[in-house]
């Protein structure tokens, strides 16, 4: 073979390379770069004030433990919801509709996936908290609730397509098996789908739940934003503020190096560890699964 | 109770499937109701003058042409730099990666630059980009920022792409004398592109929808100006829409369902464009 074209062919193959193991540097960088702008908050801030229950960073009380309150109470409200309506349209697509009906469903999804989320902020303000102030009788229709109910319609498009695919991997053989057996197509769904796929169904809810800890400008539009403790029951009818909110609010006004920047990056970086948490419990979840899977069919 | 169900396991399946069927259309309507909403309500706030005039009056009035333009600028810095690198690393992992634990280590990195929050994405580049780059608040900044962002997208969508082309293309490639770069640029790229093509767009549609990466690292509340040169900050349609919805007192509700509509058919454009390409492909495959 000509030299120069295998010169060529050299180069290129350790271009490409590189570019996917920038992959790794990204991540690495990112981890980097929330911990050098992060870390320092904790020499700042003593530690008794990062735990405080008070979150006012003009008088230096820098407590995260309403915002990290804030996040949980309105991700679990978002996943009481996506999850039983995403397994469920999941369970549908693949198990149940008429394939004119998926070749509909599938891309809606997708496309409600795809909704910025600002757009769906701007309705919640002007729609969703509204109508909800009336219907409950709040004193404000800008409540975790609100933020809960419009995550939730965020999540769902994770936890369908996660779903579905799992569902549409388990093989034809376990169906037929069941029906063979004298199972109704409900009993088989119920007994032998689901729980055959139950470790990818797992991993969609878990991508769900990522997916509204992570999202930003839908809580911040519609939850109101006052930073308070969240742990009782009623505060899911009261304003909240979430950590992803926070930074979004008050990165533009704070100085560059201040205590509130580093405090602010240090919420960052707690956001980055839980994505890294759930994502990485979710992928080692189907590469489990996959073993297994290996395991039967040799 | 058991006895029940056992012997109206029929009467079970009904209720069942109704409860499912009930779950997938309480999923759909609220997606469908959305989009016709905002499309009868913004309807009437389209015109010439709202698409090619400037916002005066403090936003209250005016035009959004600073923002529909800002927004395409972000969109196309974004392509240039996360569709080569994205499509390369996909090539990577297709066609020469071996499974060993640094390409494992990889594939877990794309998982979870897929799942890193957005507005973490922004404090990244405003770390990096804005300030240790000394990027300064760009178009630059924002789009290196959001290429980042889209990259796990379109990695994952071209490496499926890829791995869909039967292997027989590449082994009647390689008999005839083809190299291994020569069969994938003339022979395995050609027969993915449709679809590299809908996950590109998928990403860019993703990324032009996002405001909380160009919050701190490109957004401008209002500028009386197009931006000229990547190093100046732009307005942006969802940042745009943020603003005159939270941030402007008094503002016509007219003007912010129409600002609403435009990013909709700037963004749902997008996505139909993919859905129809990846149909056609499908259609025309002879594989």
């Amino acid at each position: 073979m000509d030299k120069s074209l295998t010169w060529r062919e050299f180069v290129i193959t350790r271009l490409i390379q590189a570019c996917c193991y920038s992959a790794i540097l990204f991540v690495l960088l990112i981890f980097f770069f929330l911990l050098r702008e992060g870390l320092p908050a904790l020499a700042e801030v003593e530690l008794e004030s990062l735990s405080n229950i008070r979150w006012y960073p003009i008088e230096e009380y820098f407590g995260i433990l309403p915002l990290i309150s804030g996040s949980l109470i309105i991700t679990l409200g978002a996943a009481l919801i996506a999850v039983p309506f995403g397994i469920g349209t999941a369970v549908y697509i693949s198990e149940i509709a008429p394939r004119w009906m998926r070749e509909i469903l599938k891309p809606l999804v997708e496309l409600l996936g795809g909704l910025p989320s600002v757009v769906l902020g701007f309705l919640g303000i002007l729609i969703v908290s509204p109508y909800l102030r009336t219907l409950l009788d709040l004193p404000t229709g800008l409540t975790a609730f609100t933020g809960s109910l419009l995550l939730g319609g965020i999540a769902v498009p994770t936890v369908v397509s996660v779903a579905e695919d799992a569902l549409d991997a388990v093989p034809r053989a376990y169906r037929e098996g069941a029906w063979a057996l004298g199972a109704t197509r409900w009993q088989t769904i119920w007994r032998v789908t689901l729980p055959a796929a139950r470790s990818g169904v797992l991993t969609a809810v878990m991508l769900g739940v990522g997916r509204a800890i992570g999202e930003t400008m839908t809580v911040m539009m519609v939850t109101g934003n006052a930073p308070v403790l969240a742990v009782r029951l009623a505060s899911l009818f009261s304003p909240v503020r979430t950590m992803t909110a926070t930074i979004a609010a008050e990165m533009g006004e704070v100085a560059n190096g201040s205590v509130h920047y580093h405090v602010l990056f240090f919420i960052g970086m707690v956001l980055f560890l839980i994505s890294l948490g759930v994502n990485i419990a979710a992928s080692s979840v189907v590469f489990r699964a996959k073993k297994r899977a290996e395991r039967i069919l040799s | 109770m058991n006895r029940f169900f056992a012997h109206n396991r029929h009467a079970v399946q009904r209720l069942g499937y109704s409860l499912v069927t009930l779950m997938a259309v309480l999923t759909v309507i609220p997606i469908v109701s959305t989009i016709l909403f905002i499309l009868y309500k913004g309807g009437p706030a389209i015109s010439w003058e709202f698409l090619s005039g400037f916002p005066h009056d403090g936003m209250r009035a005016g035009g959004i042409l600073p923002a529909i333009i800002g927004t395409v600028y972000l969109t196309i810095g974004t392509a240039v730099f996360s569709v080569p690198l994205g499509i390369a690393a996909a090539i990577y992992l297709a066609e020469y990666a071996k499974d060993t634990f640094l390409t494992r280590l990889i594939r877990i990195a794309i998982i979870n630059l897929a799942g890193i929050p957005s507005v973490v994405y922004g404090l990244f580049g405003l770390g990096v980009f804005v300030l240790f780059l000394r990027f300064g608040t760009s178009i630059l900044a924002a789009s290196l920022t959001l290429s980042i962002m889209t990259l796990p997208v379109i990695i994952s969508t071209a490496e499926e792409a890829l791995r869909a082309v039967p292997q027989a293309f590449r082994t009647v490639s390689i008999s005839l004398g083809g190299t291994r770069w020569q069969t994938i640029r003339r022979i395995v790229l050609k027969e993915a592109l449709p679809g590299i093509l809908t996950g590109v767009i998928l990403g860019l549609e993703r990324a032009a929808g996002e405001t909380a990466p160009i919050l701190f690292t490109g957004a401008a509340f209002f500028l009386p100006r197009l931006p000229v040169s990547p190093f100046d900050a732009t307005m942006a349609l969802p940042y745009h829409l943020f603003v005159i919805s939270t941030q402007v007192p008094e503002m016509p509700v007219q003007i912010q369902y129409g600002t609403a509509l435009v990013l909709l058919v700037f963004v749902l454009s997008m996505n139909l464009i993919a859905t129809v390409i990846r149909s056609r492909a499908r259609a025309r495959r002879q594989w």
